[in-house]
């Protein structure tokens, strides 16, 4: 599998090339590395097409190190898409730690490919699947290694078209320098597009040149081509107008947006790795999108609007995924996966089918309320109880009402508490710190209820032996939320109220040993929100503290505040800005930020109307159970809400095993908050 | 409170079953704990009914002996596991076979014989061989003359709590040099002793030595791995297994 990569008689017409596999010298560098296993390909399900027998090659990377990137599911949604056509071929490449990075440079071998180990220079496109702006520094060190031009100016037709995807790319304005598109939405069906263009554009002879493609991809519904784009500045800093230098590509970019799940039903075959990944688990994706309206949440307001897998299409992919892969654990995940409207079925439909084989059913429990314990306690059964989480995200109830994650504190103690009484022992509770409005008083609340919580469970669970850990993060305003005027909390606050915190809970020896309290400093947050609501000019303070070494930002072992904080003072003083400009600023109405040409269907003015209501501690219902609010998103995309229940249900399945056994694990490792990292 | 599963406990094991397999390739950078994953998602996906250990989190029943290190390959892996119903070996060798990446074969499966003791006993040296592209062969041949002409040779290891010593020279069985495709090749057969004199300690113990220093890293395969026998080579472990096996075939025959 490592080696055939020889050329077919009569391959594809236009430039053929074939591309030798960098292998044989990578292998010795690889002796001298950390976990090789990494970079050697050959999971279960991987595939290698020969290179002269298609018309595009995409190189899809996500970039961070390959243990946090092979579970990604997007990226094995796209890998296995575009490996399906005949005119196309995917393979995979992860960010390279610095031990093998050195070696690379020493001996000139560039960035590759975990599959064929194909140079990612030759590759049509390079695909980046950007799930977090920490990872834009990897980007840069990927390009430079696999000896791509940093800055999408100077590269040339022979060089890759390197595109952005993820939720980042909603604004990817701070990398607009190094990236040559970026791509808004759902990726399923605009890869084919991108492959179409691509494919079309090298079989008529590449004519002209990259700018040609380039505007023939700025064409395509949901991609966007920053240089097409000039920005202008107003005396104060703030963006005076964002016009197209070409009529031929549209104004604004709309997001791309998958309506039917089920003719969808990737990844079909789950890579699973050789080396020890994040997540140790198969995934199936029950409903994209979210509607509960949380006003921190990016995720939750850029892929609206709902739209659910079938209960049926949900227990065929299980069931396929757990042939193929050998996984012992399955995790049904969604932003909010009990609010799935067949799940209670699911739950004990999926239990029963997999009694007695030792397969695991997790659920990302995320929201506080008496259906999750329920539906916890039915996929657990017979199995090990051992942790669930709930994430109240806010401390006190009034800053859940700005936040619009509404739970009472009786609420939410009642439903922790019933969790104890059903024989959980280990409870995880997610907030986050720095909120907009938030005072000392709202994240002491905390402690307060971790306490209260402690007490009641000892009660209700009659045992000591109880557990709540509170992990909590820094809050980072998002680009297209209600929250993207907000201005951010400094560090200071954040380091500040996590220490008041930490000494309430430890106030009372006796209960405060039962509490756990996870969290990391405020910096990182500071440079994520720079990063996050940063626009074309935050691009030469990546640049910079790639060159002074930085990258692996998300790895706290890695991560440079003091580079980042050098980097912003020198890097935006020409522009008269700062740091804090970006983060601790608050926008006013009418500024033009620098996404706003950047549609991910929500109106702007229902934006900053929620906005105003988060400060007046107003809620919002969701739109599935209260009707319509007009976020704009459904008549603006051609899109509406796709729920059940479809009134089907699942057959049971003949299969092997011996252990009369179903274990669970409601756990919080199932799913990765999408706004704490 | 402490909850118990309900049903019945887990079936007994049945049938234990023994099993060679490869590290092959790219993937002889799999570490150990890589390879327990992969076997053990491989049981799975070929539906060996496995027995379990009973409680709240069941552990399918396998025993691992004896990982070459990562970074070696080796054509002779050994591990052991029960099922909780009886299955043809070779069946099970197939199936498993072709759910494992290409790499990781599984060459051989027998039945446990009765009696015949355990497979870890059996384990107890390793022949390798050694490339060392870019050595000259006098110079390691000198080389492997000293250090067999040694009494001892004590070699630093690097382990997880820290550095610890040991003497390559007494695990060294027998050594021998030969040369193919213009690459020097050391032949070594080493013992399996406490702590486990790996193929960079036979590397330490040369360039102590001789002062042998490979200008490129080595490649180290794990040739065969067993008992030492009385020629000094390694015996073929699961001999006695299949010992047994053939003289129940030839009872039954005869019946
Ligand atoms: S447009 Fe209406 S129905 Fe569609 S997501 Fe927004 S609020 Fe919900």
């Amino acid at each position: 599998m490592f080696a055939d990569m020889a050329a077919g008689a009569g391959g594809y017409p236009g430039r053929v090339m074939t591309v030798e596999s960098l292998y044989p010298r990578l292998e010795p560098l690889l002796a001298q590395v950390a976990k090789p296993i990494q970079y050697v390909g050959g999971e279960l399900n991987a595939q290698i097409k020969p290179w002269d027998d298609v018309a595009v090659h995409w190189a899809l990377m996500y970039p961070d190190a390959y243990e946090v990137g092979l579970p990604n599911q997007g990226l094995m949604i796209l890998y296995e898409v575009l490996n399906e056509r005949p005119d196309a071929l995917a393979e995979r490449t992860y960010a390279v730690w610095p031990d093998l990075a050195g070696l690379m440079r020493e001996h000139g071998v560039g960035q590759f490919t975990v599959d064929a180990h194909r140079p990612v220079r030759e590759f049509d496109l390079l695909g980046v699947s950007f799930a977090t702006e920490l990872g834009y520094t990897n980007l840069l060190e990927a390009l430079d290694l696999a000896g791509v031009p940093l800055h999408a100016v100077d590269r040339d037709e022979s060089h890759p078209v390197v595109v952005a995807g993820g939720h980042a790319a909603f604004n990817p304005e701070p990398v607009s320098d190094f990236v040559d598109c970026a791509v808004l939405g759902d990726g399923e069906q605009v890869v084919g597009d991108i492959t179409d263009v691509v494919a079309a554009w090298k079989e008529q002879g590449r004519p002209g040149g990259r700018v040609e493609l380039l505007a023939r991809l700025a064409r395509v519904e949901g991609v966007y081509v920053p240089r097409f784009y000039a920005v202008t500045y107003g005396a104060d800093g703030t963006i005076a107008e964002v016009l197209r230098t070409r009529d031929d590509v549209p104004p604004r970019v709309g997001k791309r947006t998958v309506m039917d799940l089920d003719e969808w039903p990737y990844p079909k075959q789950p890579l699973v790795p050789l080396a020890e990944s994040v997540h140790e688990r198969m995934s199936v994706e029950i409903f994209r999108g979210c509607t509960r309206g949380c006003r921190f949440c990016q995720a939750g307001m850029i892929t609206r609007p709902v739209r659910e897998r079938t209960i049926t299409g949900i227990g065929s992919m299980v069931d396929a995924g757990l042939k193929a892969t050998g996984y012992e654990e399955v995790g049904l995940l969604s932003l909010s996966s009990a609010d799935h409207s067949e799940i209670g079925q699911l739950a004990k439909e999926l239990a029963d089918r997999y009694e007695g084989t030792n397969t695991g059913l997790s659920l990302p429990s995320t929201r506080v309320d008496a259906f999750n314990v329920t539906l916890a306690n039915e996929l657990s059964r017979n199995g090990r109880r051992s942790g669930l989480t709930f994430a109240p995200e806010g401390g006190s109830e009034r800053i859940r009402r700005v936040i619009n994650k509404t739970v009472s504190k009786e609420d939410l103690v009642r439903t922790v508490t019933t969790a104890y009484a059903n024989g959980w022992r280990q409870v995880k509770l997610y907030f986050m710190c720095g909120l907009p409005t938030e005072t000392d008083e709202d994240v002491l609340e905390i402690a307060e209820l971790a306490v209260e919580v402690i007490r009641a469970g000892r009660e209700a669970s009659g045992s000591k032996d109880i557990r709540c850990t509170v992990s909590i993060g820094g809050f980072v305003p998002k680009p297209h939320t209600p929250f993207q005027w907000a201005a951010q909390a400094s560090a200071e606050t954040i380091d500040h109220r996590l220490r008041i915190l930490r000494e309430a809970i430890n106030a009372d020896r006796r209960i405060g040993r039962s509490i756990g309290l996870r969290y990391h400093d405020g910096k990182p947050g500071v440079i994520e929100g720079l990063l996050s609501r940063g626009d074309r000019r935050v691009g030469r303070v990546i640049e910079r503290v790639w060159r002074d070494g930085g990258h692996f930002d998300g790895w706290s072992e890695h991560f440079s505040f003091q580079r980042w904080t050098t980097a912003a003072a020198e890097e935006l003083a020409a522009f008269g800005l700062d740091l804090d400009w970006y983060t601790t600023r608050e926008r006013t109405e009418h500024e033009v930020l620098p996404w706003d040409h950047l549609d991910s269907g929500l109106d702007k003015e229902w934006l900053w109307d929620d906005w105003q209501d988060a400060i007046s501690e107003d809620e919002v219902g969701d739109c599935r159970w209260t009707g319509c609010y007009d976020c704009g998103v459904c008549p603006t995309m051609g899109t509406e809400i796709q729920i059940g229940p479809t009134g089907r249900s699942l057959i049971p399945l003949s299969v092997v095993g011996a252990r009369p056994q179903v274990d669970v694990d409601v756990d919080a490792a199932a799913t990765d908050p999408v706004h704490t990292h | 409170m402490a909850r118990q599963p309900d049903g019945p406990p887990p079936p007994p094991t049945v049938q234990k079953l023994r099993l060679r397999y490869t590290k092959r390739g790219p993937l002889r950078f799999a570490s150990h704990r890589d390879l327990a994953r992969a076997l053990e998602r491989a049981l799975r996906r070929a539906q060996v009914p496995m027995a379990f250990s009973a409680g709240f989190s069941p552990h399918p029943k396998i025993s691992y002996m004896g990982a070459a290190p990562t970074g070696a390959a080796s054509e002779a892996e050994y591990f052991e596991i029960g099922l909780s119903q009886r299955r043809d070996p070779e069946q099970v060798r197939a199936a498993l076979d072709a759910s494992l990446p290409p790499g990781i074969d599984v060459l051989e499966c027998v039945e446990a014989g009765e009696g015949t003791g355990s497979l870890a006993d059996r384990l107890d040296a390793t022949r390798w061989r050694i490339d060392l592209p870019g050595v000259d062969g006098d110079e390691l041949a000198r080389a492997v003359q000293a250090l067999l002409a040694a009494e001892t040779v004590t070699v630093t290891k690097r382990t997880k709590n820290g550095t610890r010593d040991v003497d390559a020279r007494a695990a060294v069985v027998s050594a021998a040099v030969a040369v193919e495709a213009g690459c020097a090749i050391l032949h070594v057969v080493v013992r399996q002793l406490t702590p486990t004199v790996r193929p960079d300690d036979v590397m330490a113990a040369l360039a102590a030595v001789a002062d042998l220093r490979p200008p490129l890293p080595v490649r180290a395969v794990r040739e065969a791995q067993g008992r030492l026998d009385d020629s000094g080579d390694v015996a073929d472990p699961l001999g006695p297994d299949r010992a047994v096996r053939s003289c129940c075939q030839e009872e039954r025959a005869q019946v």
